[in-house]
Formats: C-alpha cells, structure tokens, sequence
C-alpha cells in the first residue's frame, strides 16, 4: 500500500494537484465519485441503483468481460432447459443510464490513495468504492486440479466467458451409454450453496432422456446441504437410482484428482473411475480483495453488516459472495439485496442523506428439481448485537410431502423462478 | 407523484429520526428493494410474478395479512409475509400503493 511505483507517484502528484488547485466547486460540478469493481449481481445492481437513485453521483463500472453470463440458471444449460445466449446480458443497459462502464480487469486498490489500477494502466480515483469481485479458485487444494486440469474435468463455477459450462454440456452429450458422471463437492462457505444439487438435478433431467442407464455419482465433502431433504425427495420422485450422492463422514471428500486416467480420489484412497467429472474446488474471496488486505485468514472478507464497509477499509464497500455475512448464504439475491445497502451507506455522507439504519436483507433462492418441479428456501435477515440473524418465524423451505399432494406447488416455484430471474436480471442490467 | 414517493419514504424511515433535507428522492424506498427482485424496481411484475405497483393500500395489507396468517394459498409469500412488522408492512403499501397501476 506504501510503495510507490512511477505510475502510482505520478497519480498521486496528480490527484494531490488536483485537490489543491480544485476545491469544492470542481467537486459540485463533478459530483461525487463512486467505483464499483466487479459487474455481476452485486456490483451491476449497485451501479444501476447508484444511477437511479443518486443521479448526482458518477458511478464508474469495471469489469473484465464484455457481457455477464449468470451462473444462476447455467444448470438449466445442462438440463437442455436454457441456452447460452438467454443468460448472457449487456452492459449497454446500464451505460444508457449514464453508468461509465470500463472493459478492464482491476488488479490493485489503494487504499490510501483511494485509487484503484486496471490491467490496462489505467488509475481511477474514487471517493467512494463497492468492490463486489466475486471468487477465486482454489487451484491446488484439490491434489492435480489447476487450470489445465479443468478443460478436462470443467468447474462451471464461474460465468467468465461461457466456456466452462458449454465444455460440460458438451461431454454430457458425448457421455457412452450408461456412463458414471461424478461429481465434487466443497466443504462450505462456498457460491451458491444449493447450485451444485440443483445441477445433479438437472444433468439427471437430460440423462434420464438421453441416456437413461447413465449414473450420477456425486461425491462431496459435507454430510448435509441446503434443501436437502427436498431434493432428496424429488430424486427419489423423479430420477430413481439414477443419482448416489456420497456424504463427507462415508468418504465423499475428494482430495486428488487424475485427469489421464479420470479418477477421482477420496480422502481413504478409493478411486472414483468417472466418464465425466465435474469439480467444483474449494473458493476464497476473489484475489484482489485479498492482495488488498481487506480479507482475513479465512480468505472471506469481514465486513460491517450494517453498512457492508470492510473492516479493514471504511471507504470500501464489499459485497455479494466475497464477504463474510451468515446466515445468509452466497447468493445472487443477497448480493443484489445487500447491494442497495451498501451504496446507501457508501453514499449518505456525500450526498447529505440518511444512511440505512436498522437494514432487512432478503433472499430467495429457487432451484430446479425437473420440468416443473421447482423448490425454494427464503429468508428475510436483521441485523442485531450478535450479528445478522434470520428473522424469527418467517422464511424456510417449500413445503415436504408426497408430489401427488404437492405438485401445483412445484410447478408454479418453478414458473416463479423463471419470473425470478427476469426480474432481477432486469434490476440489475435495465 | 414524487411528493407521494416522498412520504412513501418518510414513513418508511420514519424509525430512523430526523432526516437531513434531500436534493433527490430515491427510487424505491430501501424496505421495498427486497420486492424488487421478483415483483421489478416499480413493482411491475414479470412473466407470472404479479404486479404489485398501483394496488390499493388496504387490499396490499389485507393481502399481506391473509398471507402472513396462512389464510391464502402461496407458494412463497407465506414465507416472506411473517418476516416483516406490520409498520413495514405500512410503509410498503404506502409506497406500492402510490406507484402506477398500469404500465
């Protein structure tokens, strides 16, 4: 944070200049300046809520890719429910509502400086900085699984440029007759906590019609998951034997994987021959938070769950799956929730408005179990002295019970969920 | 419109004490953000997720109590009802009710 590169001695010249030549009336004409790093659900919903509801504020966007592919709904790829193009969107939303949006990848924040360097060179100062960067790989921590490993055995964690989850779609596709398709799943925290069960649920929708005799055989590292009873009971329901799902404490962790041989290993030393292997690796908080210093040894970063500022850094805001916020889980709907909180708090000092005071974060986060089967787990959180807490007797999951009782309830989660995603799609790039 | 956005706001902060005077109203009052996500910013509703903008004040509440009381038949809003005090309920009607109800 001290050192100071030619480039970073040259803004710092330049910004003190400017400082001192350009007292206030330079900064009424300007406006406050808001940054936000990182464009997906929790960084383009706070630039468009910025817009919309500071309109005095310039809101600056970076992000590296040219267009933002959702991994919500990218199971439905797999599912043969969904295409690439329906889940990819554009910024020129946003830019037609005076949002200056960077193709740039950020690599550095100063905070000190309140600056922050893009990949290309650039250096932008900020007043004010959401930093939602999402998350970072853990390659290595599974024994063999780097980068190269994963053209073999794709994550499809990450929306980047599509390429992940087109690749498994593809082996699905070219999957032999009766083939295993294993699975690995993290210990948690980890994004989307229902995602990886929502996408065993959707590969057993397309296998069951391609390839009925194929196996799934999901191997993970806990010995429960979010909404489990449900989608327990809509395998059972919908899918049979297809699906064996191998908790932690029977040795469902994976710790080694080989791509020549396509093994996955466990933590006993049993290995797993699959025909296509999906592995979802350990993640941390993206790198640039961590470079940053603004996460702790955990690799998450703590925040103030009043205003979501760093711990480390009050003018950073940090929000979506980055931060450190249970019970609430790393979703695109909290991130988006959050969102419109943080830039509250971010901007009330300068803009002279009240900053949030007792926030409710909300969140919803429907999954696929079949065509016309969808669940959902809701909650509505407060912020107390021991933290963010779930509001008492509200929230939960959909209700259990046989689908010949329940089966107008699945139906309509699932047209729900699709109305789900055009919305907040829509809240977030319109 | 914007003065009924206004009130919608101060009553909706109204827990929150005095508040400074304001250049610009925001769009939707933060309580209400957490609608947004299904329902749309101005609660326009989507695809089979109703509109919400524009209903009148008592029915948004007697809605949302029938809803919090398991008195009508939901999917989710069952869940989401309980969640919220009834002076938060106030304010959401207070500013739903005071958008457009045609699109």
């Amino acid at each position: 944070m001290t050192r100071l590169t030619r480039r970073s001695f040259a803004t710092f010249l330049g910004a003190s200049a400017l400082t001192l030549a350009a007292p206030a009336t330079l900064r009424a004409q300007t406006g406050p300046r808001l940054l936000v790093i990182g464009g997906g659900f929790g960084g383009a919903s706070a630039a468009r809520f910025a817009r919309m509801a500071y309109p005095e504020v310039a809101v600056t966007l970076v992000e590296p890719w040219p267009t933002f592919i959702t991994c919500p709904y990218g199971n439905l790829i797999l599912g043969g429910k969904q295409t690439l193009p329906r889940i990819t969107h554009s910024y020129d939303g946003l830019r037609a509502r005076g949002v200056n949006v960077v193709q740039d990848r950020a690599i550095e924040i100063d905070a000190d400086a309140k600056s922050v360097r893009l990949a290309g060179g650039a250096v932008l100062g900020y007043d004010k900085l959401i930093l939602s960067p999402g998350i970072a790989l853990q390659w290595g921590a599974i024994e063999g699984y780097d980068e190269a490993a994963a053209e073999v055995f794709p994550h499809a964690w990450m929306g980047g440029d599509g390429s992940q989850i087109t690749n498994l779609r593809r082996q699905l596709e070219a999957l032999p007759e009766g083939g295993v398709v294993g699975l690995a799943i993290p210990a948690n925290p980890f994004r989307c906590p229902p995602g990886p069960y929502e996408r065993i649920s959707m590969i057993a929708h397309y296998l069951k019609q391609a390839n009925p005799r194929a196996k799934i055989l999901a191997l993970d590292a806990k010995e429960g998951f979010s909404k489990q009873g449900l989608f327990q009971d809509g395998w059972a329901e919908l899918y049979g034997d297809m699906i064996e799902w191998v908790p932690g404490n029977l040795d469902g962790r994976i710790v080694r994987v080989d791509t020549e041989n396509r093994l996955f290993i466990s933590e006993f030393g049993e290995e797993h021959r699959v025909d296509v292997g999906n592995v979802i690796p350990p993640q941390s908080a993206a790198t640039i938070a961590i470079d940053a210093g603004l996460a702790d040894e955990t690799g998450w970063v703590p925040i103030d769950p009043r205003t979501f500022a760093a711990r480390a850094a009050s003018d950073i805001h940090v929000i979506g799956d980055a931060t450190i916020a249970p019970p609430m889980p790393k979703s695109g709907y909290v991130a988006n929730s959050t969102s419109k909180v943080a830039v509250a708090a971010a901007l009330s000092e300068l803009t002279g408005r009240a900053a949030p005071e007792d926030p409710v974060f909300f969140n919803t986060c429907y999954s696929h179990v079949g065509a016309d089967y969808g669940i959902s787990v809701v909650g509505v959180y407060r912020v107390t002295e021991d933290g963010i807490v779930e509001t008492p007797d509200s929230g939960g999951i959909s209700p259990r019970g046989p689908l010949s009782d329940l089966a107008e309830q699945r139906r309509l989660e699932a047209v729900y969920a699709d109305g789900w995603y055009a919305s907040i799609t829509r809240d977030m790039f319109s | 419109m914007m003065k009924k956005l206004g009130l919608a706001i101060v009553v909706g902060s109204a827990l929150s004490g005095p508040m400074p005077l304001m250049a610009h109203e925001p769009v939707t009052p933060l309580i209400a953000q957490a609608c947004a996500g299904c329902h749309g910013q101005s609660g326009e509703g989507l695809g089979a997720v109703p509109r919400i903008a524009g209903k009148d004040r008592a029915v948004f509440i007697a809605t949302w109590e029938a809803f919090r009381a398991g008195e009508k038949p939901a999917t989710i809003m069952n869940r989401i009802a309980p969640g919220y005090t009834e002076s938060e309920v106030a304010a959401l009607a207070d500013y739903f009710s005071a958008l457009r109800a045609e699109p």
